[in-house]
């Protein structure tokens, strides 16, 4: 099939703003959405579901939000790690407060307090930007996890200080506690990025998103266009932590099912999605995809690969990828902030004009 | 000039309406400096009102005191006959007041479509949650806007630019673009500071021409900051000149250009005839 631009034109501007203006994209995109959808749950494994799948939809999930704050609204944070926990709590207090209560509500409702947390540890940014907002957000990620571990109210003063995910059913099936098939587990991931990413796309390329990248690009002039600084930077915050929140309410009660907050809600994870976007893409929602993918493979791969294959001691492969996204984030910071979707953006470029590149 | 009640007939006879804009007594100072020294002048409806004067003249931060980036120490600003309290920037451009800048304030990371789009953000009045599913009011506001985009795309010619990022455009295209994003806004009062600075003459001629169209098609009222004295000349119905933060003259183009305190502070200097 012929990638192509020409004989493809718009009539409307509806057509001309849609998400994937060239058809053999928008096929490609249905592929893969009825691929996820019919086909990878008859033959996901519990391996699979839990090395690549889980962490890969749940962590995109999680690059998205923040992909929206930094890449699209400029705004820099270390607090990721912070905001999934408040999400994975807050999910844990509801699933126990109201066990009658669908799992799925309580994981948006997690979405929603995170996303009023989010927006009063946003506050600061209406008065500091870069290197000291990035501090701010960081003072925010090590308060939450001091927070959700010193007061025992939020794990509802368990002997461990853990918290763990009861089970609950949806249509009868299990989606959390051990007896969760994968498919399910799966799939409840897989409902959450698809909508995710849908409601990111609308609003990155409407009017709020317009906003957020005015206020990136030039605080100054967005605001002499009209932008409000105080309302773009906050709807960016809330609606950046309602995804984070998301991706920390399944973490801990789809995945993980139990959570010591300081293990996995910590620095490391602020970080680890930080590095997502970076490598993927900076302002695009399939760069979050991009970099969640690689960042959750890359290991797996190095561990078939070095262990496996090769017989290499395991903290030498360990230490080989730290070198490795350490190059790569080094890289595309300094060559390509773009990421792996401008890459593939400029892939495709050459492909839609190729063999005639002039 | 004939004064004809609330209007004026200017001497290529256009009729120039009730003044929009005054400025009375506008004093304002950066620490010690004072940039502008108690200044008052207005601005009528439809006209095209030129600033000049030299560099460091209080030209652009004028400019600045009119889109609320600055609070004047003094002075008020009257905007349609009412006092205005101090705005904000944004509170400003929702009152119809648009404007360019000295140095270019695109949006470097976005396309030439989304940069003016954004002058479309004070007509869009859906919620999040109606983006977030991009049905209904929000998809009707995009397209609405776009229609009128597309419209402001067209009247400056700059079809052909709509997808390719800002930041890979010339200087002469970005100013264009810039005033593009001011127009999609429709404003009632559209502030140009030197839009044709660094241009070449033809891009100065091509710009020459749409400021004239704007105020001709549109009647949008527009105050012009200007060096070169040809392009003031020929644009303007009535020009304010600065020295110093002191306003040291005010009239038509004719009219200053034979004032004398005018000639020695500027004219005499810059323009040879
Ligand atoms: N933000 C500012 N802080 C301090 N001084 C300023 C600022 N903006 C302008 N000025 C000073 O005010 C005076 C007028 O500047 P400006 O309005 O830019 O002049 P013009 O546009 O006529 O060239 C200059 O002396 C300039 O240095
Ligand atoms: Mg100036």
């Amino acid at each position: 099939m012929l990638y192509r631009e020409a004989g493809d034109y718009k009539t409307s501007y509806t057509a001309d703003s849609q998400t994937f203006p060239i058809a053999f994209d928008r096929y490609r995109y249905w592929v893969v959405l009825a691929v996820s959808f019919l086909v990878i749950p008859f033959f996901i494994t519990d391996y699979l579901v839990n090395a690549l799948f889980m962490p890969f939809l749940i962590y995109a999930i999680a690059a998205i939000g923040l992909n929206i704050l930094t890449g699209y609204a400029g705004q820099v944070s270390l607090g990721t790690g912070g905001f999934m926990a408040v999400g994975a709590y807050a999910c844990y207090k509801l699933m126990t407060a109201f066990p009658d209560v669908n799992i799925l509500i309580h994981v948006v409702l997690a979405g929603g307090i995170t996303a009023l947390v989010g927006t009063a540890f946003g506050l600061p940014s209406l008065r500091i930007k870069g290197f000291y907002l990035a501090v701010a957000t960081l003072a925010a990620q090590f308060f939450l996890v001091w927070l959700f571990n010193k007061v025992a109210w939020f794990y509802n003063y368990s002997a461990s200080g853990q918290i763990s995910a009861p089970e609950r059913m949806v249509f009868g099936v299990a989606v959390t506690g051990p007896n969760t098939p994968a498919w399910a587990s799966y799939l409840v991931c897989l409902v959450f990025v698809t909508i995710s990413a849908l409601i990111a796309r609308n609003l990155t390329r409407g009017a709020l998103g317009r906003q957020w990248m005015a206020t990136r690009d030039m605080d100054i002039a967005a605001e002499i266009i009209g932008v409000n600084p105080l309302k773009a930077k906050l709807t960016a915050f809330a609606v950046s932590s309602f995804f984070v929140g998301i991706s920390g309410a399944l973490f801990f009660a789809v995945y993980l099912g139990a959570v010591e907050v300081g293990e996995v809600f910590g620095i490391n994870k602020s970080f680890l999605v930080l590095f997502m976007i970076i490598i993927g893409g900076l302002g695009s929602i399939f760069g979050a995809f991009a970099g969640a993918a690689f960042l959750v493979t890359l290991p797996v791969f190095l561990k078939l690969i070095g262990v496996d294959l090769f017989g290499w001691p395991t903290d030498l492969v360990a230490h080989l990828q730290l070198v490795i996204v350490g190059f790569l984030i080094m890289f595309f910071l300094v060559k390509e902030p773009h990421g792996l979707a401008q890459l593939w953006r400029l892939a495709k470029e050459k492909l839609r004009l190729w063999p005639f590149p002039h | 000039m004939k004064d004809n009640g609330e209007s004026f007939v200017t001497e290529d006879g256009r009729t120039i309406g009730e003044v929009m804009l005054d400025l009375r007594d506008i004093t304002l100072r950066f620490g010690g400096v004072e940039a502008i020294k108690s200044i008052s002048f207005d601005i009528r409806e439809g006209e095209i009102r030129a600033i000049i004067g030299p560099n460091g003249a209080g030209k652009s931060s004028m400019l600045n005191v009119i889109s609320g980036f600055y609070i004047p120490q003094d002075g008020e600003v009257w905007f349609h006959g009412k006092k205005r309290a101090p705005l904000k920037p944004y509170q400003v451009a929702r009152q119809g007041i648009a404007r360019t800048f000295q140095n270019i304030a695109l949006f470097e990371g976005m396309t030439v479509l989304d940069n003016i789009m954004t002058g479309r953000l004070n007509y869009t009045k859906s919620g999040l949650l109606a983006q977030a599913i991009w049905k209904g009011k929000a998809e009707r506001e995009e397209t609405e806007n776009r229609e009128k985009v597309e419209r402001v795309i067209d009247f400056l010619e700059i079809q052909a630019i709509r997808k390719t990022p800002v930041g890979r455009l010339p200087y002469g295209l970005k100013k264009r673009v810039e005033l593009a994003r001011a127009l999609a806004a429709e404003p009632k009062l559209l502030l140009l500071d030197e839009p044709m600075a660094g241009m070449n003459v033809e891009e100065k001629e091509d710009m020459s021409r749409f400021i004239l169209d704007v105020n001709d098609e549109f009647g949008t009222t527009i105050a012009l900051i200007e060096h070169d004295m040809g392009v003031v000349m020929d644009l303007s119905d009535r020009v304010v000149v600065m020295d110093y933060g002191k306003k040291i003259g005010d009239g038509t183009p004719d009219e200053v250009r034979n004032n004398q305190a005018v000639i020695d502070a500027y004219l005499g200097v810059a323009h040879e005839d």
